[in-house]
């Protein structure tokens, strides 16, 4: 039994403890917008926040989350308001749509410390986050437009 | 309601629609096979448009929506049953559903305004027959009939009491809307999945929740063609949450309480394999030597895709001839998300449910039908969003694989392969090599053409190879199969991305060895198409193709056919000698798509198209050593990611009045050739072997 805060709310996780949270937040918790790439941290398609840092759920232990606040991307805001997620519809980012959920906890974890980041501030923070449609450009347009709006 | 279907062809497409005994009030009425309308005006069109990211589940419905002028914003959009007898265009004489080839919209187009314009008709009808007045006295405003002096009665009021007719009136082409009447066609509108797709709520086959459910992941067998003989199973099922494994064909499936507890099964799980097709095949060491040997063997068995004229005399007769050799590796599809499914079978075993990510909904259904012993009709396909398909997903082969696994275990399951496994048991795009051979004559016009190109996987080979694009005279086209038993699949745009690598790198060549400007080269050597020209000629005023560039930087240009549309393209290139590292800084697509239905889904396809293409012309290559592919994951295969991203990437639509064509798949295959000219630009050299990986890149630049 672990422990921890998911998107604000206490909840308590019966997998054994070297369970990747992945599979945690997405069968146990039923949180399915936290997605399944590559399961070695290689894609990002993952991405969740861990006391506000941007980590691959993928190879995050249950154990190593207890009594941390994780955020998946269902809680990064309670209606799609979040300037990134605004942006991104504003932008017209996704096309599949699967690596988006990870792009925008990673792009939200940028804003948070750097709220002006340029455009190579942007590609640095982003390059180990893969997006296969190819919609980088669209991804660093609407991260520019969210840090103007924010 | 209890409804009886009939069924009806009339201009080409069939329609179902139902009679209701009585019409009940706040029920949905059925106007034809795609449409149904609500009382309250919410209008429902089914849609074909298996949704990849391309945008086509928006796209098609919106066509019909034009037509029958429906209020956009009280359509609801709901995935088409996998019935290919209704729901399937016509190509080639049969009816489909498969979302391949970039060909949705294309092949789509005719039919569903037709059923639209059907619609607004027996709407129109309708409401002629309540006011008791003339039908061709009334007209559409989105969502509602208006008679001459501006009286109204919405969709919703009419489908309360419509009465739909046996057989539905036909449509003729004449009643179409003309162009200047579109509302939503060629307008910019949003795209119904973007807002799930930046909250987590858009549903992927991988996130389907069933009660009961177990799950399931696979080890297929490493050397392609091989089957499983024997497994640890008493070890595997001892394991933590493990419920048994299954037989499969290809491999052994490990079925558990938990996903994390069926993958760890998967990897404790050592299997015995029977020898398979690909067998101690050395995919490097093949294609530099035997596909050589096989286009040198005079007696190898060749089969003509085009010919022209006389090309042999064409070369008895040539002032001068040139000749050049390209080889291209194994691409892999690398769709963001891992192949997957979900299968429940009914209580009595006589009806199964997929869930499942399909371009081709027809087929996975009778994919599924034969794993399991059941026919088409006790197959219900849920279509669900995909993360990425790219050509992989046409067959149905892990739904059917679910299916399997769930017949076995008595219970719903969720199937999810691995990434390992999604690359290590993938279905390529077929390595090839090509020689390609012209001759000029005395004018020094391009006079003959000869393409050979060598490889497995029949038209997977061949597409892309035809040039109508340059009518040169005399023209011989040809390829030459052999076979590995690697598993070869649809790639978009396939064989197109190194056919076309090497006609376009060939045109370059000879350009150069011309000393010739290379549009001036095709303009006035290559006998070019008006539509070609037209693309070069806008892509060179895009990019500015003749002013100087900075230091160290070059342009390269290209040229393509898809599925009917051309896509002409100049990009700036940098190389960094040290590493052998190429850098695409600007890229420049002219495309002529004939009439573009969605011109912002339209460019961002594309675009993808152009970034999809740079990944495979920078970094992407599958290899095997003995029968095994050698690439495991994204560390080993790579792909572009944001750093690669070109500064500028711009992409216009040529205008020109003809129906759409395809556009999923112009952005890629010209990416290539450009790259390898503008490299020739730089240094003097030309790269002859597709990717053109930072070591390959040394190497050149070393000889």
């Amino acid at each position: 039994m672990t422990a921890f805060t998911l998107n604000g709310k206490p909840v308590t996780a019966k997998a054994a403890a070297d369970t990747p949270l992945l599979w945690v937040i997405r069968d146990e918790l039923k949180l399915t917008g936290t997605k399944y790439g590559c399961g070695i941290a290689q894609c990002g398609a993952c991405t969740v926040h861990i006391d506000g840092k941007a980590v691959r759920a993928c190879v995050t232990p249950l154990g190593s989350v207890k009594d941390s606040q994780v955020v998946t991307i269902e809680g990064l805001s309670p209606n799609s308001s979040h300037p990134l997620q605004k942006a991104w519809i504003a932008e017209e980012v996704p096309q599949c749509g699967y690596c988006q959920s990870g792009q925008i906890m990673k792009a939200a974890e940028l804003l948070k410390s750097t709220p002006k980041p340029s455009r190579e501030q942007i590609v640095s923070h982003m390059n180990g986050n893969i997006c296969r449609c190819g919609t980088y450009h669209r991804i660093i347009a609407a991260i520019q437009r969210a840090s103007k709006e924010a | 309601m209890d409804r009886r279907e009939f069924f009806k062809v009339s201009g080409g497409l069939s329609f179902a629609f139902a009679f209701p005994g009585a019409v009940e009030a706040n029920t949905e009425k059925t106007l034809n096979a795609w449409v149904k309308i609500a009382p309250d005006g919410t209008v429902t069109i089914y849609s074909t448009g298996a949704e990849m990211g391309q945008g086509s589940m928006t796209s098609l419905p919106l066509i019909l929506a034009d037509e029958m002028d429906a209020d956009w914003s009280k359509v609801k959009i709901e995935w088409a049953p996998a019935d290919p007898t209704i729901y399937g265009y016509t190509f080639q004489n049969a009816k489909a559903m498969a979302i391949v080839g970039s060909r949705a919209v294309m092949l789509y187009y005719n039919d569903l305004r037709i059923a639209g314009a059907q619609v607004r008709k027996v709407l129109l009808s309708n409401a002629g027959e309540k006011w008791g007045v003339n039908p061709s006295s009334l007209r559409t405003e989105p969502g509602f009939v208006v008679d001459g002096a501006g009286k109204k009665m919405s969709y919703g009021e009419i489908a309360s009491f419509a009465k739909v007719p046996s057989p539905l009136p036909a449509v003729e082409k004449g009643e179409l809307k003309d162009k200047s009447q579109f509302r939503y066609i060629g307008k910019p509108m949003p795209r119904r999945d973007t807002p799930l797709k930046v909250n987590g709520s858009a549903k992927y086959a991988i996130d389907v929740d069933l009660p009961g459910m177990v799950y399931a992941t696979a080890r297929h067998t490493p050397v392609h063609g091989g089957t499983p003989e024997s497994w640890n199973e008493a070890k595997v099922k001892s394991m933590r949450g493990v419920i048994g494994t299954v037989r499969l064909p290809d491999g052994v499936a490990v079925l558990a309480d938990s996903l994390p507890h069926a993958l760890a099964a998967r990897q404790a799980l050592e299997v015995k394999w029977n020898r398979g097709a690909a067998e101690g095949f050395d995919s490097e060491k093949n294609l530099s030597q035997d596909y050589v040997k096989v286009h040198a063997d005079p007696g190898a068995k060749t089969q003509t895709l085009d010919s022209k004229g006389d090309a042999k005399s064409a070369f008895g007769s040539a002032a001068k001839t040139y000749k050049a050799e390209y080889f291209s590796d194994y691409g892999y599809h690398a769709q963001m998300e891992p192949l997957n499914a979900v299968a429940r079978f009914s209580s009595s075993g006589d009806r199964v449910e997929v869930w499942e990510g399909t371009q081709d909904p027809g087929s996975s259904r009778a994919a599924v039908a034969k794993a399991v012993g059941l026919a088409p009709e006790q197959v219900t396909i849920h279509q669900c969003y995909m993360g990425g398909g790219f050509g992989r997903r046409t067959l149905g082969d892990y739904a059917a694989e679910a299916a399997r696994i769930s017949k076995e275990a008595k219970r719903p399951v969720k199937l999810v392969w691995t990434r390992e496994e999604d690359l290590g048991y993938g279905m390529f795009r077929p390595q090839a090599f090509q020689c390609l051979q012209s001759a000029l004559d005395k004018d020094g016009k391009v006079s003959g053409w000869t393409h050979c190109v060598v490889g497995d996987g029949g038209v997977l080979l061949q597409t892309g190879i035809r040039i109508p694009y340059y009518q040169v005279p005399n023209q011989h086209i040809e390829s030459r199969g052999v076979s590995h038993g690697i598993r070869l699949k649809h790639w978009r745009g396939v064989g197109h991305v190194f056919n076309v690598y090497a006609i376009e790198s060939f045109v370059d060549e000879m350009a150069a060895a011309e000393r010739m400007d290379p549009l001036q080269f095709r303009f006035e050597r290559m006998n070019i198409s008006q539509r070609a020209r037209a693309c070069f000629e806008k892509v060179a005023q895009m990019s500015d193709w003749k002013a100087p560039r900075p230091q160290g930087r070059a342009l390269g240009v290209s040229i393509s056919e898809r599925s009917g549309s051309l896509g002409a393209g100049v990009a700036e290139i940098s190389l960094d000698r040290a590493s052998g590292k190429i850098t695409v800084h600007k890229a420049w697509l002219a495309v002529d798509g004939g009439l573009i239905v969605q011109p912002e889904m339209a460019r961002a396809n594309v675009e993808s198209g152009i970034l999809y293409g740079l990944s495979s012309v920078l970094h992407e290559r599958v290899t095997m050593k003995d029968g095994v592919v050698q690439q495991t994951n994204f560390h080993d295969y790579h792909v572009l990611r944001m750093s690669d991203l070109p500064e500028v990437m711009e992409v216009a639509f040529v205008e020109r009045d003809a129906p759409p064509s395809g556009l999923g798949e112009i952005g890629n295959p010209w990416v290539a050739a450009e790259v390898a000219n503008a490299f020739y630009k730089l240094t003097g050299k030309r790269l002859y072997h597709m990717p053109f990986t930072p070591a390959r890149v040394q190497q050149v630049l070393k000889t």
